[in-house]
């Protein structure tokens, strides 16, 4: 074979520093995402220090926000976040994993395929697309979810959500008032409609992360399943399910981060009221509302006040997000049953 | 195989370029030869937008941009030195004033009212009693049905339902008037909350901005909050009667609110408040809004347009304020700005 034949031949010197060229633009845009990151958790932290040297720990931990006063704490906030966060986190994850199933296991495909049967077009070159179509539909309706602005869901929250909510919340309030989640009566804008539009509003991200784990589960092991007499559902809750759960958690703690931070949606409908209370009907705040709502007008000695409020939420998140992490590693180098 | 190292690398450059050659666009208008740019109070700028823009089509060369960021957002671009003009509800405190290299003048330009907007079906005149809405936003009235309200009311039939304040989540000029209103006529309300752009309230939820107060009235059954007359006008929501210094009940519209800044005493600065006006047919609730000037600008020539737009602003442009929900300036008032306008250089 001759030496210049095409297989021998060695790169050109163009090659060579295109490649390089390549990889150092890859690298330096790498580099330059993880110190942007870095940037701004500094110039929060900095801006923050004046108001953390100040207020200390007791901003954490007090209740009152009275810039008349110049005193500010935000555990309310902290709660409000918290607690909105989880409730909303609940009811994802209930809606958000019951989506993934039925999308993962082709319920409605098979619905299809069975409408197709019945006129004997189950595979007609067209219309034995359907079933496949059908499916990818639906998973598009859903992460569509994630495309609608934060301000569409807040308004809609506001002008559909709470007026749908309020006659069943005045009933829970004067029938079973003593119950701590109902003690005080809806009025307006509140717990409960923030919790409901942010768990639509996490909802894509369970669903598509939860719906991908499941696809993921070798078939061998729903075969296997059948082969030991399992039904359908038992397979999905006892075999399937747990074999995606690393996966589906890790939706999950995206999730909810996603919950923690988001912002104008709950400015709208949470009442945004230096509130601590357990009742769903009861307005509360949240760090990002409060942010969003005191910063357009803020002076310069209270922008370290909220600086040091965006610490503590940056703090959160990050705890969230590490604590999960965590958990996810502990469950996904479990032997049982991911490694089969 | 060799992969075509180009495939991947254009694309990137591409981007790159893209977005390097977007910069610098934006500029509606090329080759104005005076560009002004303003920001501050988000509550003037309906008015101030339709000054601005008929001032540019009138004169070609000159374009005019103001940004509604809010009272203490403006002031702060001013005091910075990052805006031509700024724009403020809350005025200026002396020692920001001080902060101004070359002395800023203040000048009022136009006023509103703050009105109380509700939500009872079935009841269109309301009429609140100083008693009934300071005792409302201390959170000490609490039922429709209260005393308090029904004396102001009789024969009108109110709920006995719970009232559901809203009040303003976001930090503005609109709350710092009305509670410096509620500070003037009770003193519980001075001493606690007390008057700021974001006090701490005792009761209520919070909504944020105009808009977001008037959807949460709209939608609750009960509920009362404070918007500006402009707004409410607009939007056609209810708007109560308040008692005023002198005991009787007026209707917030242009001719009461013009009395109640008509008592304003400006000082020199053209700072001066109503925060509870002692005339007989007046609005209790009413507030100039201010344009913050340079004393000394570098550009002459920017000094000059400048000039002549706020001259614009004070005589014919007036007479936009009343279709926009603003209150015209009393003639006095409006020849002592036009004297202060010349002291901007």
């Amino acid at each position: 074979m001759p030496a210049d034949s095409q297989i021998s031949r060695p790169p050109s010197r163009i090659q060579i520093a295109t490649d390089t060229a390549f990889r150092v633009l890859c690298q330096g845009f790498a580099w330059l995402a993880l110190l942007i990151a870095v940037f701004i958790v500094l110039k929060i932290v900095i801006a923050a220090l004046p108001a953390v040297r100040q207020y200390g720990l007791g901003f954490l931990t007090g209740r009152v926000w009275d810039p008349h006063k110049k005193v500010y704490s935000i555990l309310p906030e902290i709660w409000g976040t918290l607690y909105s966060s989880v409730l909303a986190l609940i009811l994802g994850t209930a809606f958000g994993v019951a989506a993934a199933v039925f999308l993962a296991e082709g319920f409605v495909a098979d619905y299809a395929f069975a409408l197709l049967k019945i006129f004997k077009l189950q595979f007609h070159p067209v219309w034995g697309k359907l079933p496949r179509q059908v499916d990818n539909l639906l998973r598009n309706l859903i992460e569509l979810l994630a495309a609608i602005p934060s301000v569409v869901y807040g308004l809609w929250g506001l002008f559909v959500v709470i007026p749908l909510v309020r006659p069943a919340c005045h009933w829970l309030h004067a029938k079973m008032g003593w119950v701590p989640l109902f003690g005080t009566d809806l009025s307006g804008p509140g717990m409960l409609p923030a919790v409901i539009v942010l768990s639509i509003m996490i909802l894509p991200t369970i669903t598509a992360i939860g719906r991908g784990a499941l696809v993921g589960v070798p078939s061998r092991l729903r075969m296997a399943a059948y082969g030991l007499g399992a039904t359908r559902w038992e397979t999905i809750l006892a075999v399937t399910i747990p074999t995606a759960s690393p996966g589906i958690f890790g939706g999950v703690v995206l999730a909810f981060g996603r919950a923690l931070g988001e912002t104008m949606a709950l400015a709208m409908l949470v009442g945004n009221a230096n509130v601590i209370s357990a009742s769903l009907f009861s307005p509360a705040n949240t760090l990002a509302a409060l942010l969003a709502n005191a910063f357009p007008e803020a002076s310069p000695k209270d922008v370290g006040v909220l600086m040091y409020a965006a610490t503590a939420l940056l703090a959160i998140t990050l705890l969230v997000n590490a604590a999960g992490a965590y958990i996810l590693q502990r469950t996904s180098s479990d032997p049982e049953g991911s490694k089969a | 195989m060799r992969i075509p190292v180009w495939s991947f690398a254009a694309p990137v450059l591409l981007a790159a370029v893209g977005l390097m050659s977007c910069e610098g666009a934006g500029s509606s208008k090329q080759g104005a030869d005076v560009r002004l740019q303003g920001a501050g109070a988000s509550f003037p700028f309906p008015i101030y937008s339709k000054w601005f823009k008929v001032y540019s089509v009138a004169h070609q060369n000159v374009q005019i941009d103001y940004q509604s960021v809010g009272s203490g957002a403006g002031v702060k671009n001013f005091i910075d030195k990052t805006v031509d003009f700024g724009a403020s509800d809350m005025a200026m405190k002396p020692e920001e004033i001080a902060r101004v290299q070359g002395g800023a003048q203040l000048l009022p330009l136009t006023a509103g009212n703050i009105v109380l907007t509700y939500n009872l079906p079935g009841l269109t005149d309301l009429k609140l009693s100083r008693e009934a809405y300071a005792g409302i936003f201390l959170g000490k009235v609490k039922k429709w049905n209260d005393p308090a309200i029904a004396k102001a009311n009789p024969g009108a039939k109110l709920p006995g339902s719970a009232i559901n304040v809203v009040v303003r989540a976001d930090a503005s000029g609109t709350t710092f008037v009305f509670t410096q209103h509620l500070s003037a006529i009770s003193k519980e309300f001075a001493a606690s909350p007390g008057t700021n752009d974001m006090p701490a309230w005792p009761v209520g939820t919070r909504s944020k901005g105009n808009e977001g107060v008037t959807a949460s009235v709209q939608t609750t059954p009960g509920a009362i909050g404070y918007i500006e007359f402009g707004y409410a006008m607009t939007q056609k929501m209810p708007m109560a009667q308040l008692e005023n210094k002198s005991g009787n009940f007026i209707a917030p519209s242009t001719a009461s609110g013009q009395a109640a800044i008509a008592s304003a005493n400006l000082p020199d600065n053209l700072i001066g408040w109503v925060p509870d006006p002692p005339v007989k047919d007046a609005y209790p609730i009413a507030t100039f809004t201010w344009l913050l000037c340079y004393k000394k600008n570098s550009d002459p020539k920017k000094a000059e347009v400048l000039r002549n737009l706020l001259l614009y602003c004070l005589t014919d442009g007036q007479k936009e304020s009343e279709a926009l929900g603003y209150l015209p300036l009393p003639d006095a008032v409006a020849t002592k700005v036009k004297a202060a306008v010349q002291n901007i250089q």
